[in-house]
């Protein structure tokens, strides 16, 4: 039989990436980047191993409901038509007796929540979250308290920069495989890399400029490039002139802030700060410092992208070719967007339980903040919130101290998990409903905006195996048994109908490539005719809805504890080869990476007679330790230690990944007290972790 | 040496494994062997910046194989007039001479099928005009599928 090509969406990790995946006999033969989108072909090694999730014996086949205990993994299978009434009656039950608000949703955003939301709305719950808090929350706020919009409201313009900072995202292991391409090309080209990270990254290891920064010091070294741009007139005085409100407090605040206090604080030389801020300024304005994706790191996360926003700024770098040009949409491309299924329902006027746009009046209350969400299920402050719907999101991994986690939702009288794989959120959930995996699934329609929005299509690429469903299915399935009749399609092609109905745009023209451009040039938007969306049109470095909260927009550095004898600060990230741990299970990826190793700097294992490869205990205070291999490198400041995250699933049903590695979300007790109160995020590395042979 | 050859741009390559992992599900490799291996060793440079040494490990497809002369039964074999060094499964009984004879080892047993296998660079898609899995879909292009000294036609079109 002939080569079938589909086009579809990778679900592998958040970017999505267009695929093109080869099928025979109902079989996935190859699978690639699609290559008639900008991938030219081109995907990643998670991207790649999505084919084994397909006959993966450890697949939840079936919806599950609970037997025993929560989390004792004690389950009984059902059909669909039992799990789904399951559902909807404890969900009826729970609005009748505490209302719509009482339901909370959490999901990882992404391109398709459209459906998710729209859901949430007709239950009438202002309660949608995402996982933002855990990732790019302090990035998101930081960027509308300067300029009014979110950090979507820019892009990166990797290809065209002459100059790129990566000081809290490392791009060549949390890959976004676009991004990735254009930055090589870009370097190809001549632009400049500075990394600045607490260890060598492989982002480090392509670098022109590698500067190991004492860890939790960013902010401080911050201060001291925006001081020297200013003391030096490096900045762009134009462009601030035309589009700053409040320069003047900036200059005052950053006076003592100088490269010589900031050696001090990071440990990077004040001479290679000045000589870093005047490289910066020969490239304004094709500079893109990247304010970060992942970046709930520390309590002072939000000013760390805060101050990175400004000195893209004072480069002229927003707005700017090469730089962080403003995001086109549908609309600036002369063409309407996709119908948006959420306007189908009111937006519910009650308000958010997380206390986001109320109590935290700063903190956008959109998706809200979830470990808040949380708090409120424990306190019933400001309402009983009883019943939890988690779509495709691992909280209890993501999240830290899911031991204390766990406590939080005790008090809920109904947890489902919509998942394509085990995950402990899911082992310890009421209710399991089994998501065919992307390749076996379609989903709404989706669009990409930036420099060439575009629309783009999952469509499966393969029947289901088993007993599962596709989004749309399940969340139509219960709209109907709740009697959400304008969202209980029937087909989903009436649902792409529906979205593609003021576009111009037809299901078919998606047939060819699976993609629909909206533009055949690039869009820069004109930067004259661009109007921030703050109260004065402008950039404003005193954000009135935080200091009305009393926060300050520009905050004295303030030192952060060092550890102990004995104690290291728990940094963590990511590697080419596993997203989080939804991957650690995957059977090709976990070959590729079975367990995680403690990165720990040479003189610090010399001091505990740790060589190479030895085992080490990790432990926090006798709450949790585990063991793994050190991997021992002068590449990592002393003061740090770090580890991949995600390992240590603690899931039987994860036969591979089960008791491997360590997890480094346990080390972070209490964590999820500890946030960033200007920009919501965790700060998910304010914890020492005690090291010690074995 | 065959006419094919994969080159490595080092400068391009940020050593994601995409490589290993697209050659394991195209060519259906069980679990616990590989058919080619991407290797970074961690270095510091004179000025003290990390670098990465990186190397490409497909088959090479020898002119002259060792694997070829030190198979009993006459399953390696150079296809002509590519030059690719091939395993005739009909004829492999698996007994890894091969894989001692190859100074890197690439040949490798496959407990499955009692066979050896080998990287063949995707002589399939090869055959129907295409390019090696690990080349098609390499995260960042930094692999090209080359004819001796001349670019493929394959990759002067894209």
């Amino acid at each position: 039989m002939t080569i079938e090509k589909k086009f579809s969406v990778c679900g592998m990790c958040s970017v999505r990436c267009p695929i093109q995946v080869d099928v025979q006999d109902g079989d996935i033969k190859f699978i690639q980047g699609n290559p008639h989108s900008p991938l030219k072909g081109a995907l990643c090694a998670r991207g790649a191993a999505g084919p084994g999730l397909i006959k993966d014996p450890d697949r939840i086949r079936t919806p599950l409901i609970r037997q025993g205990e929560r989390g004792q993994g004690k389950w009984r299978e059902s059909s669909w038509e039992e799990a789904l009434d399951y559902v909807a009656d404890k969900l009826k039950t729970v609005i009748k007796d505490y209302g719509s608000r009482s339901v909370l949703w959490s999901d990882r955003g992404g391109p398709f929540r459209d459906l998710h939301q729209a859901f949430m709305r007709g239950l009438g719950s202002p309660n949608y979250c995402n996982h933002d808090a855990t990732c790019a929350r302090n990035v998101h706020h930081a960027a509308l308290s300067l300029f009014g919009f979110g950090r979507k409201g820019v892009l990166y313009d990797l290809k065209n920069a002459k100059h790129v900072v990566l000081q809290t995202r490392n791009i060549f292991e949390a890959i976004n495989v676009k991004e990735v391409n254009d930055l090589l090309d870009a370097m190809g080209n001549g632009c400049r890399l500075t990394v600045i990270d607490v260890r060598s990254t492989v982002s480090a290891a392509k670098a022109d400029r590698f500067l190991l920064i004492k860890p939790g010091t960013d902010y401080a070294f911050n201060l001291a490039v925006i001081h020297e741009l200013i003391d030096k007139k490096l900045y762009d005085q134009d462009y601030v002139k035309k589009w700053f409100k409040d320069f003047q407090s900036l200059e005052n605040f950053v006076r003592d802030y100088t490269p010589e206090w900031a050696q001090g604080k990071t440990g990077i030389s004040a001479q290679e700060i000045r000589s870093f801020a005047a490289e910066l300024a020969a490239a304004r304005p094709s500079v893109i410092w990247h304010p970060g994706w992942m970046n709930a790191r520390y309590t002072d996360s939000f000013y760390v992208s805060r101050t990175i926003y400004i000195i893209n700024s004072l480069l002229g770098a927003i707005g700017a070719k090469g730089g962080l040009p403003f995001m086109a949409k549908p609309g600036d491309c002369g063409r309407k967007g996709l119908k948006a299924l959420a306007n189908k329902f009111p937006k519910p006027d009650e308000k958010r339980a997380d206390g986001a746009g109320w109590k935290h009046k700063h903190i956008d209350s959109g998706p809200g903040l979830l470990h808040l969400a949380f708090k409120a299920i424990e306190t019933e402050d400001p309402y009983p919130v009883k019943a939890y719907i988690a779509y495709r999101h691992d909280p209890l991994m993501a999240f830290p101290d899911p031991e204390a986690q766990k406590k939080m939702l005790e008090k809920l009288d109904l947890m489902v998990s919509v998942t394509f794989s085990w995950s402990a959120t899911a082992w310890h959930s009421d209710v399991v409903l089994p998501l065919s995996p992307y390749l076996e699934r379609e989903s709404v329609i989706a669009t990409k905006n930036g420099l060439k929005p575009h629309f783009f299509i999952r469509q499966r690429a393969i029947e289901p195996r088993h007993e599962n469903r596709s989004d749309w299915e399940i969340l139509c399935g219960l709209a109907r048994r709740l009697g959400l009749e304008a969202m209980a399609f029937d087909s989903i092609e009436d649902i792409w109908k529906f979205q593609l109905q003021d576009t111009g745009v037809s299901i078919e023209d998606f047939e060819t490539t699976g993609l629909v451009p909206l533009t055949d040039k690039p869009v820069y938007l004109d930067q004259d005719k661009f109007q921030f969306k703050t109260e004065s049109g402008k950039i404003e470095i005193l954000a009135p809805k935080w200091e009305n909260s009393g926060i300050p927009s520009l905050k004295p550095y303030q030192d952060k504890p060092s550890p102990g004898p004995g104690l290291f600060r728990i940094t963590f990230g990511r590697c080419g080869v596993h997203t989080q741990g939804h991957t650690i299970n995957n059977p090709i990826l976990f070959e590729q990476m079975p367990e995680n190793v403690l990165w720990i700097n040479t003189d610090k294992a010399a001091e505990m007679d740790i060589a190479q490869g030895d085992m080490v205990r990790v432990s926090v205070n006798g709450y949790y330790s585990g063991q793994l291999k050190a991997r021992v490198t002068e590449l990592i400041h002393p003061e740090a230690v770090f580890m991949v995250h995600g390992f240590g699933s603690q899931v039987p049903a994860e036969t591979r990944a089960f008791k491997k590695g360590v997890a480094d979300f346990r080390l972070m007790k209490g964590g999820m007290e500890i946030w960033d109160q200007a920009g919501g995020g965790v700060a998910l590395q304010e914890h020492f972790v005690k090291v010690e042979k074995v | 040496m065959s006419k094919y050859r994969i080159k490595l741009d080092r400068d391009r390559c940020i050593v994601c494994h995409s490589c290993e992992v697209l050659c394991k599900v195209k060519n259906e490799t069980p679990a616990g062997i590989s058919l080619n291996q991407i290797i970074a060793e961690p270095q510091v440079s004179e000025e003290g910046y990390p670098r990465l040494k990186i190397k490409y490990q497909p088959c090479l497809h020898c002119k002259k194989p060792e694997c070829v002369p030190a198979c009993p039964t006459g399953a390696l074999y150079i296809r002509e007039p590519d030059g690719l060094v091939l395993v005739n499964e009909d004829l492999c009984d698996g007994c890894m001479e091969c894989h001692d004879a190859c100074p890197w080892n690439v040949p490798r047993f496959n407990e499955h099928t009692g066979k050896m296998m080998k990287c063949d660079f995707c002589v399939d898609r090869i055959d129907s005009g295409l390019e090696p899995a690990c080349v098609t879909a390499c995260t960042t292009h930094a692999l090209d599928f080359v004819l001796a000294k001349k670019k493929s036609a394959a990759k002067k079109a894209a």
